[in-house]
């Protein structure tokens, strides 16, 4: 083929981004340069040449063996400085991002902590992606946790290798480190102002003994120079130009191309096949038939049969030519209205104590006033733009595999475990990922690759087309959820019982688990900030039917939109301002901690000592949203304004949205207002994209998503029956501000989803005086709300 | 069979079955992995390109239809309108994730050149078509009417 005359397809580089290089990690503590070779031959400091600075002969220099590394075991993890950054001699920092980019800039923020401590310069820093390995800590991009699990042992690391510079240079001039400062990429003799460029002096410091974390000065926050701004994005300059490598474009010599024929149910099989006709198709190579899934679902693919093809088009069309018979298997009777009612029944009865105070029944029975709500929410898909893809190719009894994975440690894992190898023949390398939302932490699109990869004897790269990702996907759960609450005579809030209902995550993992876990109930339910005398949180089962899994904020979706709609509808009942009302019921400044009633709280895996329940900084970003809003004012008939506050993955949101509803239903939203406090932030702009991205998510989510199944087959498949918001449909008007804080960092991209879509119903029964617990609310046919006949709150 | 599609101003010999999606024969065949996959059924516009300057969808296009067009892909997209785009979509970090934003930048690109003072509604017309699921939207029409201002 001329393609690689031409440029296009390289020959030999890596299919991976950014050069495809792989980290060079050696873990003896002298070997972190890269080697690059190029001789320094003068240096240009803020504009003006200065003397070429000698080049250092780092193997003059007689040094003791500097034994191991004192950082392995730092807070968050292994800081050892050459795992995560070399130096090349012409003084390009490669920093090794181990994490996923998948559109929350983690390459630049991880950049960003890292080159901020060192003191180098920002257009020296290349980013490496990490392959999936154990050497890195948690790699899995899940949970909003990326900064805060990183941003302590990140900032040692590159503090350490500072340190470590300055001491090279003290060597070579033979003065206390004293008297030598690091700033910009070069170490400053201070007493002659003379330079040592940092490539120049990377090999020896590579030589130098890692400092211990108690001799490592981290830079205090005046001093800090990237982090907390808006530095630059690693992948946006490449992206306007069609660069970059996601998991759908990676090219392998000789690769082919398959799509999976999948059995419509969860657990369904294969009775039989004709692959005929499927053979017959141009470009058709052959079919593979993938091993039968068994529950429980955990990581594996659901089985079926693959079409091998010379392009993604001939396996498509050969796809669409197959002959297959499906064994249903049982989850054949799932049907989501049924199951809807049985969820919503068992919400009605009395569930399983999650956490109480005081005696809400018994204060729910001597109220003044007593209000009782009924939410639905089905099924969502995350849909990211990209669908699940992956290339995987064998060399001998070795695996390597690029793929958009959140998490190339448990896609590694998933894979041995599949294919009856070891780990250690096992790479996998994470592409960008073009969206993932939760979708690409669960690798069975990985498996589906290596085993067709293992059967043709080629490279393959595996395509989900888009009604592979609706129809077969990890579903956020379907939820029923009950509330009551007691009102005194003056309006106050006595009594709160929130009851909720939903196949649990869990079930995904032991097919046998029904009940809702310690940390779905964690998200939004079990540690609701609310000051009520007599609070009752319970949880109801339900057995999956469809492979439940993690997305973008998981179970404070459904909680949010309950516990917030519900407080505005007590707002209502007792006549009173949503915005007021909300701030009674969070109560005055204070640390909540739900274990003291008996909560079993995870708190996203952080203690309540480093990241505490804080209602101050609940009610400061809610009083703060409101005032960007101008609550309160005066708004034309048929338009409302509607807030909603919630703490999620340790970082708090309020979010006021303003509707427009006219008379036939139609809706339009002007405008939309978020303040976030997610504690330490280390780029302001991409905490606002996240901000607009998580509200649009939840808004989109709220208006038109619902995946459902007949049969137990999922009925949607493509846009629009599994419907996006768009353009058109989208706010005017965007304001996010960010409260400044000290406190260490929360989660980012997952927080502005939950409250999204109780501010939007809490908008339209401000601005019609419907108030609509079910969703979606509008659906993927219709362009209006149905707003019931009469108002219900 | 083989034919001859003009490609960003190059002739590019391709042997794909009839019918095969401009879409595939780009990525699969050509090794152009800019223009993406998201839909396969001209509902999302991740594939957009332009023939003969109209932005289209390149998942339903048969690349044989094409014989004699010009087609103009993301990594060969030039020209004032789409520089003035680019120009703004990096100074505001418009791409998230990134993966549409081939298609949006085609889009917007085409929409500049034709109409270089877009309003709301000329923007909301030309761009509902490419959908974004990390929801760029508020940041593509920041970034559409800066490049407007350049223009």
């Amino acid at each position: 083929m001329l393609l690689r005359d031409l440029g296009i397809i390289p020959a030999q580089k890596s299919p991976v981004t950014d050069g495809g290089n792989r980290p060079h990690v050696n873990l003896s503590r002298r070997a972190f340069v890269g080697g690059a070779g190029l001789f320094v031959i003068g240096v240009t400091l803020a504009g003006c040449d200065i003397f070429p600075e000698p080049e250092i002969d780092a193997s003059a220099f007689d040094l003791p063996d500097a034994g191991p590394s004192p950082l392995t075991g730092v807070k968050g993890g292994d800081a050892t400085p050459m795992l995560w950054i070399a130096i090349d001699k012409d003084g390009t920092v490669k920093i090794t991002c181990h994490r996923s980019e998948m559109g929350q800039q983690v390459w630049t923020s991880m950049a960003q902590i890292i080159a901020d401590e060192l003191e180098a310069e920002w257009d020296k820093v290349e980013i490496v992606q990490a392959e999936g390995h154990e050497r890195y800590g948690d790699q899995n991009t899940d949970g909003s946790r990326s900064v805060r699990f990183n941003f302590h042992r990140l900032r040692v690391a590159g503090a350490a290798m500072r340190q470590m510079l300055v001491a090279a240079a003290a060597l070579y001039w033979e003065l206390p480190a004293e008297k030598c400062s690091a700033k910009g990429g070069h170490v400053s003799n201070t007493e002659n102002g003379n330079t040592l460029s940092y490539g120049n002096l990377a090999e020896l410091a590579g030589r130098l003994e890692i400092p211990a974390e108690e001799d490592i000065t981290l830079k205090s926050r005046k001093e800090w120079r990237y982090i907390n701004t808006e530095m630059p994005s690693f992948t946006v300059p490449r992206l306007v130009k069609g660069e970059g490598t996601f998991g759908i474009d990676v090219q392998r010599p000789g690769m082919v191309y398959a799509v999976v024929a999948r059995p419509p149910q969860v657990f369904g099989r294969v009775a039989s096949f004709d692959d005929a006709k499927a053979r017959a198709v141009p470009g058709v190579l052959g079919t593979v038939r993938l091993p039968d899934a068994k529950p429980p679902a955990l990581f594996q693919p659901l089985g079926g049969v693959a079409v091998v093809a010379r392009d993604t088009w001939a396996a498509i069309e050969g796809r669409r030519a197959l002959e297959v018979e499906w064994a249903s298997g049982p989850n054949a009777g799932y049907d989501s209205e049924a199951y809807a009612e049985q969820l919503k029944a068992t919400a009605k009865r009395s569930g399983k104590l999650r956490r109480a105070r005081g005696d809400a029944p018994g204060a729910l029975a001597s109220a003044s006033k007593r209000v009782a709500a009924d939410y639905y929410t089905p099924h969502l898909g995350q849909t990211p733009m990209e669908p699940p893809c992956a290339t995987a190719e064998w060399t001998g009894d070795t695996l390597e595999c690029w793929a958009s994975v959140q998490d190339p440690q448990s896609t590694r894992g998933a894979l041995a475990e599949a294919l009856g190898i070891d780990k250690e023949k096992i790479t996998v390398t994470p592409t960008w990922l073009g969206g993932a939302f939760g979708r690409k932490s669960k690798p069975d699109f990985v498996i589906e690759a290596a085993l067709i990869a293992r059967e043709v004897g080629k490279p393959v790269k595996l395509t989900w087309t888009r009604e592979d990702d609706v129809r077969h996907g990890y579903y956020h759960s379907v939820s029923a959820q009950h509330l009551e609450g007691g009102l005194a005579a003056d309006g106050t809030c006595t009594a709160w019982l929130h009851r909720t209902v939903f196949p649990p995550i869990s079930s995904t993992f032991d097919n046998s688990v029904t009940d809702p876990s310690d940390g779905e109930m964690g998200m939004g339910a079990s540690d609701v900030p609310f000051a009520v005398p007599n609070l009752r949180v319970e949880s109801g089962g339900a057995k999956a039917h469809l492979r439940i899994g993690w997305l973008r904020s998981v179970a404070n979706i459904y909680h949010a939109f309950a516990v917030q709609s519900f407080a505005a509808e007590l707002a209502h009942a007792a006549g009173r301002d949503q915005k007021d009302y909300l701030l009674d019921l969070i109560g005055p400044a204070r640390l909540v901690d739900p274990t003291e009633e008996g909560a079993k709280y995870g708190n996203y895996g952080a203690s309540l000592e480093d990241y505490p329940i804080d209602t101050a900084r609940l009610r400061g970003v809610i009083e703060r949203a409101a005032a960007m809003a101008k609550w309160g004012r005066k708004l034309p008939k048929g338009r409302g304004l509607g807030i909603a506050a919630h703490r999620s993955f340790l970082s708090y949101v309020a979010t006021v949205v303003e509707v427009e509803v006219s008379a036939d239903g139609s809706i339009s939203i002007p405008g939309v207002w978020v303040a976030v406090d997610a504690g330490t932030v280390i780029n302001p702009r991409h905490v606002r994209a996240q901000m607009e991205g998580g509200t649009i998510y939840g808004l989109s989510n709220a208006l038109y998503g619902a995946i459902t199944a007949k049969n137990g087959a999922v009925e949607q498949d493509n846009f629009p029956s599994w419907r996006l918001m768009r353009m058109e449909e989208a706010p005017r008007a965007f304001e996010v501000e960010i409260i400044p804080s000290d406190a260490p960092p929360g989660g980012v991209g997952e927080p502005g989803t939950p409250p999204a879509a109780p501010a939007l119903a809490n908008a339209i029964f401000a601005a019609t005086g419907h108030r609509l617990r079910t969703l979606p609310l509008i659906g993927p046919d219709a362009n209006k709300l149905t707003l019931p006949a009469a108002t219900s709150a | 069979m083989a034919i001859t599609l003009k490609i960003n101003g190059q002739s590019q010999e391709v042997d794909a079955a009839p019918g095969t999606p401009l879409l595939w024969v780009l990525r699969d065949h050509l090794g152009m992995t800019g223009t993406k996959f998201g839909c396969g059924a001209a509902q999302c516009g991740a594939c957009t390109v332009h023939v003969d300057g109209e932005p289209t969808r390149a998942c339903v296009t048969p690349h044989d239809s094409l014989d004699g067009a010009a087609i103009t892909t993301i990594e060969g997209v030039e020209g004032r309108a789409a520089d003035a785009i680019r120009k703004a979509w990096v100074a505001n970090d418009v791409p998230q994730c990134g993966y549409c934003q081939s298609g949006q930048i085609m889009a917007a690109a085409a929409l500049l050149r034709d109409n270089p003072k877009p309003d709301d509604a000329a923007i909301d017309e030309a761009m509902s078509g490419n959908l974004c699921r990390c929801a760029t939207y508020m940041s593509i029409r920041r970034a559409i009417k800066e490049a407007a201002a350049t223009l």
